[in-house]
């Protein structure tokens, strides 16, 4: 049936967009790195803003200290943009920009700065990510509540159908649910549960208009996916993705064409996978993650971006990401990926995984429907995730998973890569932060008061007025020179502050196993000894989202037996130190992956010092460089646990004894 | 000076109530305070920064900590402090997501407003397996951690199944002092909201609209009707107000008509947050609050007794019933101390 040769393409295809997630400090460096990358082969722009940016501060916040311009660059206000983007031709550049809480105010800079280039909107290409849910389940830069985030969702994505009809407004997130534990059926259900809240809000604000836009709408709706090491599983994922998503098209929300209906996605591979033991391996894990989105024609990635192998010690150098982009080439280019048709039609390998893995996801759809669907069921989605990830740590610390380098074949040579005198990561510039407060400062001396004052009233009285668009008002706002800060501040005094649910208190503890049951021996001893139970704070300071590190140990210090009290994300070292107090906890647990560890924890032991209780241990976890141990020793920490302190029994040991040693008990040898 | 504190407080255990008054009239100073007497001291004098350590001592479970628990508590009895601990007392229970937390945010944003201080105790379900609890609602109440009118812990409610935590009494006793509100936050309904009313002088039972279980707990009995009702998410309109007129109507038909069911929209624009307060404190004031504060150190006293005595203690005294009805023949402004005092008199000697 097949004739001779048909396997085989007339005409291979065009290679995916690649990119690079890159930005770091400010736009001027930032702009110098993605022309250099654009210069090694990189066809499209992917920025990365720092988390100030992303949660809507700007630089001279207190909440932003220590992050500004360490994991993205730090945009405040148009001249940024326009800085991050000079030399750029914005006509026909392609940008994604990693973007969610505040992504209608970077949309909007970056229409203003295509203006001033003389580009039009509605020629302007990219994807803002302004994937809300997702925030509140695993990455944490959320900003506003989930109704009035929905809304400033809906807004950028009926304004954009309008004006800016190459833009891709919403790039619905199943990367960060991976990350944060998400077995497939969970990324497939909870990534099509959160399209389906989007849509409909915006099918119920386009109102008589939805009819016949519903199908544009449908089709500018893009997926960020994630894929992790088990390749083929993953291919299959996202074979049962693209299926779902057209029978939701169809049956759903009526559309008709079935290019509108394709499953268009991004992807950027498994980082929660990457070891910071024996870090070289992860190359491997990379090359072969890429394999899972690109071997398939029927379910290919359109745009790729490829971790760098040194993401769990750091952030990466240029060489780095150049190495990783390399790798795209050499898969686009050398290889003969491109030139067949799709290898897996008619596998039955692949046909039964995706099956079963389609018959998983819609128990899950149905589960998140019955809950009122995904913006009502956040809580029951972060803990199921949150109890994934428990699992999949359970099987590491087993030895049911094995993770080379990490839990098997852990003796080896020490790498040459970790050898150089920057210990194989980027270090940002301390003083870019300080630039930074000076430099928005001075923009907004510089600015016309009156112009901006009206701009921020509009907006004001825009978003408490639920039936308009804020997109008009944040474009003038951007005109006036409104500062990031000052426009998400206007939109929390109008839509109120929000915490997203931990996931952490709805667990039954965890069975037995006798390492387990020892370490709740030695936690009862010590409370015995105590006279009340071991009370551990777990804090997260600053602005870092990535929070699975702190869930999982404040879930298993629960189930040792502490006491735990947990906050979520986003703490100003003020609040840790008066929690601290207040609590009356003998050991603060602080967890950082941002890299900001080296402002923000001295300011929380400074902070505990001023609180009254100076005397309490304090431990740290996250990624946190070998260099920079010596320095938080001095600052006083006690201990310090790392990506390679996987083993969570041992590390809370050793926390008991720490305590312990502090209070002068002296514990029964185990 | 421990030691000197201990026998004369043996000595006066045998004493009657009377003889005991006379003791207390020396001037305090005259006695080298003990570590819970001084806690103790300066929570009278009003003094906040004195809770957090208060409360780890009330926390601790060891004899050491119990004897100088007696003297922290003694130290703010009616007879110390000349009346009552001059705290409004609110518990506040309700199913789990119902927004208790947003509630608090919101009420407490309104008292630190009219610069009343106030103490939160959240009081959070134990983990049965490991003894552990995880606690997280402190960062749901948002408040400036620089306020110093604020104080938040909590708690885990250890072996109570849904109640209060044993130390939640003797903290609710501490705080109420020298703080202007003082607040019990617990999960659950049924055994939760029984326990707090025997400590609270206003129990707010939250519920969300459309959800019965507090409806159907209600009109079977299995639940006291509580002081105020709070209907929370009011901004879901049409299906707040039927619970609200569900509630009203449950109420009738149980004799509680004139009890106030506030409907609340605790996230911006917020509603009913200033009703709700009035309602709260409206309450505080027709209540017959010596005879409730009474109730809730009896309560207190017998929780203590039966913790420390168990079954055996019970049984001793007849039986739970029979200690609270001793108890309820003691003076009304008997200390917590003085009424344990009444129950340990009627064990059996050694």
């Amino acid at each position: 049936m097949t004739a001779p040769g048909s396997w085989r393409l007339p005409e291979a295809d065009r290679p995916w967009l690649m990119r690079t997630y890159a930005g770091h400090s400010d736009a001027r460096r930032s702009n110098e790195l993605y022309r250099a990358n654009l210069q090694r082969g990189q066809t499209g722009l992917s920025v990365a803003f720092d988390l100030p940016t992303q949660t809507g501060y700007d630089p001279d916040h207190e909440l932003a200290r220590g992050e500004v311009g360490k994991v993205g660059v730090s945009i405040a206000h148009r001249g940024d943009m326009a800085t991050l983007l000079d030399g750029i031709p914005l006509q026909s550049m392609n940008t994604s920009m990693t973007i969610n809480a505040t992504a209608a105010w970077l949309l909007a800079l970056y229409i203003v700065t295509a203006e001033s280039q003389g580009v039009e909107q509605s020629q302007l290409q990219g994807t803002t990510q302004n994937d809300i849910l997702k925030e509140y389940l695993s990455r944490g830069t959320y900003a506003f509540p989930p109704a009035p985030s929905m809304r400033l969702i809906a807004d950028t994505i009926a304004y954009t159908v309008m004006h800016v009809p190459h833009w891709n407004p919403i790039n619905i997130c199943s990367y960060h649910l991976q990350e944060a534990g998400a077995t497939p059926a969970q990324e497939i259900a909870y990534a099509l549960s959160n399209a389906m809240a989007v849509l409909d809000t915006v099918r119920q604000r386009l109102g008589e208009d939805a009819e016949a836009l519903m199908g544009e709408v449908f089709g500018r709706v893009s997926f960020f996916v994630n894929a992790g090491v088990r390749f083929i599983e993953e291919h299959a994922k996202l074979r049962a993705m693209a299926a779902l998503w057209d029978e939701l098209g169809r049956e759903r929300y009526g559309v008709h064409d079935a290019r509108q209906r394709r499953f268009r996605y991004g992807v950027q591979v498994n980082s929660l996978g990457l070891t910071e033991a024996q870090p070289e391996n992860n190359v491997h894990r990379i090359a072969l993650e890429a394999l899972a989105v690109t071997l398939g024609r029927d379910a290919r990635a359109r745009a790729i971006q490829l971790p760098a192998w040194n993401e769990a010690l750091g952030l990466p150098r240029p060489w780095d990401q150049q190495w990783s982009l390399r790798l795209q080439q050499i898969l686009a280019f050398e290889t003969d990926l491109l030139e067949y048709g799709d290898i897996f039609e008619g596998s039955v390998v692949i046909e039964g995984l995706v099956s079963e893995l389609t018959q998983q996801a819609r128990a899950e759809l149905e589960r998140v429907a019955q809950l009122g669907g995904a913006v009502e069921a956040v809580d029951y989605m972060k803990a199921s995730l949150v109890q994934s990830q428990r699992e999949r740590l359970r099987r590491i610390e087993s030895g049911e998973l094995t993770v080379v380098g990490l839990n098997r074949f852990t003796e080896g040579e020490p790498s040459p890569l970790t050898a150089g005198a920057d210990g194989g990561i980027l270090k940002v510039d301390p003083e870019v932060e300080s630039q930074r407060k000076v430099e928005v400062e001075a923009w907004r001396a510089a600015r016309d008061p009156d112009a901006v004052a009206t701009a921020l009233a509009e907006l004001a009285r825009v978003a408490r007025t639920p039936d308009e668009n804020v997109m008009p008002a944040s474009i003038a706002a951007a005109r006036a020179g409104v500062t990031t800060g000052e426009w998400a501040q206007t939109l929390r005094a109008a839509f109120g502050e929000y915490r997203a649910p931990t996931g952490v208190t709805d667990f039954p503890a965890e069975q037995s196993s006798q390492r387990l049951d020892q370490l709740r021996e030695q936690v009862q001893e010590l409370s015995s000894a105590l006279g009340r139970r071991l009370k551990l704070l777990v804090g997260k300071p600053g602005l870092d989202g990535h929070s699975n590190g702190a869930e999982q140990i404040a879930v298993r210090a629960r189930d040792a037996g502490f006491d735990v009290v947990y906050e979520g994300i986003r703490l100003t070292p003020a609040q840790i130190a008066s929690a601290a107090a207040q609590e009356g906890v003998h050991v603060v647990g602080l967890s950082i992956l941002s890299g900001s560890h080296g402002a923000l924890i001295p300011a929380v032991i400074a902070a505990l010092r001023e609180a009254g209780v100076g005397e309490l241990p304090v431990v740290v976890g996250g990624i946190i460089p070998e260099a920079d141990l010596v320095a938080l020793r001095e600052a006083g920490v006690a201990a310090v646990y790392t990506p390679k302190d996987w083993d969570l029994n041992a590390t809370l040991a050793d926390i008991v004894r720490l305590v312990a040693a502090r209070h002068g008990v002296e514990l029964a040898a185990r | 000076m421990t030691g000197s504190v201990t026998r004369s407080m043996t000595r006066s255990m045998t004493r009657s109530m009377t003889e005991r008054a006379e003791v207390d009239e020396r001037p305090a100073q005259s006695l080298p305070a003990s570590p819970g007497a001084a806690l103790g001291a300066r929570l009278a004098r009003g003094e906040l920064s004195a809770a957090a350590a208060a409360l780890n001592l009330l926390e601790t479970d060891t004899a050491e900590a119990r004897r100088e628990a007696v003297q922290l508590l003694d130290a703010v009895s009616v007879e110390a402090l000349g009346h009552e601990p001059a705290a409004h007392i609110i518990g506040v229970t309700g199913p789990p997501g119902v927004g208790k937390s947003t509630l608090l945010c919101a009420l407490l944003a309104r008292w630190r407003a009219a610069e009343r201080s106030v103490a939160i105790i959240a009081v959070d379900p134990s983990s049965r397996r490991s003894g552990g609890a995880l606690l997280g609602d402190r960062a749901r109440i948002l408040h400036d951690p620089a306020d110093g009118g604020v104080f938040i812990r909590s708690m885990a409610a250890g072996e109570q199944l849904g109640g209060v935590a044993p130390a939640t009494r003797a903290a609710v006793a501490a705080l109420s002092a020298c703080f202007d509100v003082v607040v019990v936050e617990t999960v659950g309904v049924g055994q939760s909201e029984t326990d707090v009313a025997e400590l609270a002088d206003t129990v707010a039972v939250v519920v969300q609209p459309g959800s019965g279980d507090v409806l159907q707990f209600l009109k079977a009995g299995i639940m006291e009707i509580p002081d105020v009702l709070v209907v929370t998410k009011a901004d879901l309109g049409a299906l707040a107000l039927r619970a609200q007129a569900d509630l009203h109507a449950a109420l009738r038909a149980l004799g509680g008509a004139g009890r106030p069911v506030i409907s609340v929209c605790a996230i911006p624009p917020t509603q009913g947050i200033e009703q709700l307060a009035e309602a709260l404190e409206q309450h505080r004031r027709t209540l017959a609050l010596p005879a409730r504060r009474a109730a809730a150190r009896r309560a207190h006293a017998l929780a203590d007794f039966a913790a420390e005595h168990g079954q055996r203690g019970l049984r001793a005294l007849g039986g739970r019933r029979a200690g609270a009805t001793w108890l309820e023949r003691q003076p009304q402004q008997a200390s917590l101390t003085q009424l344990r005092r009444a129950l340990e008199e009627r064990l059996p000697h050694p």
